[in-house]
């Protein structure tokens, strides 16, 4: 492989790279909302309950 | 635009964008001939420069939304334009690093500070990285708002500035591709280029919409627990 051939999988390996880690800090997000919004539903639940009781 | 439209939107712009980089890629690869006098490393090109204008879209869409708040109010535009920042900044990242990397296999260095069209970059990108501090560094609330919009205007000139410096500056080494005559390369490399910057557009919009999705279920989150409280 050339230098130049080197260089420009470098560069295209960057792209990817940065897509692949924007997928991964996407997941964690959702994964975090998805507990927050789990939490929420938790205490609402409680609280309705609570009322009822 | 409603949840689901926007869900489907960001769908349709993820999977365009599937396709036209892998297309983009082969077509670079594969069908765009080398050029004559850089060789192979040449076609960098057709990730750079897409992914450059791209950040400019994404700045100029963050301009626009902040004009939108001033001009009307309504706070969804200050979460869209500090997204388009944010996606804007990202684009930013990827082209300084990609412009390094073609800096560094055709003129020996990783960074020339002689050349006003990479010092202008970088000073742009700056600009919008010192946004966040801005951001942040006041309380949620209209006054933010305004603050942001105003600071996302300001940036925007900086853009002609970058843009137009390549053809101001003398004695430099940044190639002039778009001419006033046209895109100085052959029929395939125009095809091939359009394709690559179809393809981080649309990359750009679904990953906009994607994150706008996410910021505003954090926001509608952070409410729901502030009633609950």
């Amino acid at each position: 492989m050339s230098t130049g051939e080197k260089y420009l999988w470098a560069a295209y390996l960057v792209l990817f790279a940065a897509v692949l880690l924007y997928v991964v800090l996407i997941a964690l997000k959702v994964g975090r909302l998805e507990r927050e919004l789990a939490e929420l539903a938790r205490a609402t639940r409680d609280r309705s309950e609570g009322a009822r009781g | 635009m409603s949840t689901s439209l926007r869900n489907n939107g960001a769908a349709f712009l993820a999977l365009s964008a599937a396709a036209l980089l892998v297309a983009g890629l082969g077509l670079a690869l594969f069908w765009a001939p080398e050029d004559a006098d850089q060789g192979i490393s040449q076609k960098i090109f057709y990730v750079h420069v897409p992914v450059a204008l791209t950040s400019y879209a994404a700045f100029f869409w963050a301009a626009w939304k902040a004009l939108r708040l001033l001009w009307k109010g309504g706070e969804r535009y200050d979460l869209e334009s500090y997204t388009a920042v944010h996606m804007g900044v990202i684009f930013g990242v990827l082209t300084l690093v990609t412009g390094s990397i073609w800096a560094k296999v055709s003129w020996g260095h990783w960074w020339v500070w002689s050349e006003r069209q990479l010092t202008l970059f970088l000073i742009l990108f700056l600009f919008y990285s010192a946004y966040f501090m801005l951001r942040y560094s006041t309380d949620p609330g209209p006054r933010r708002s305004r603050t942001s919009a105003v600071y996302a205007l300001f940036g925007v000139a900086l853009i002609p500035v970058s843009f137009m410096a390549i053809r101001l500056a003398e004695g430099l080494i940044h190639p002039v591709v778009f001419k006033r005559s046209g895109p100085d390369m052959d029929g395939t490399m125009f095809v091939t280029f359009c394709v690559c910057l179809a393809a981080m557009l649309a990359l750009a919009g679904g990953l906009y919409l994607l994150e706008l999705s996410g910021k505003r279920a954090d926001a509608s989150l952070r409410e729901l627990r502030e009633r609950l409280a």
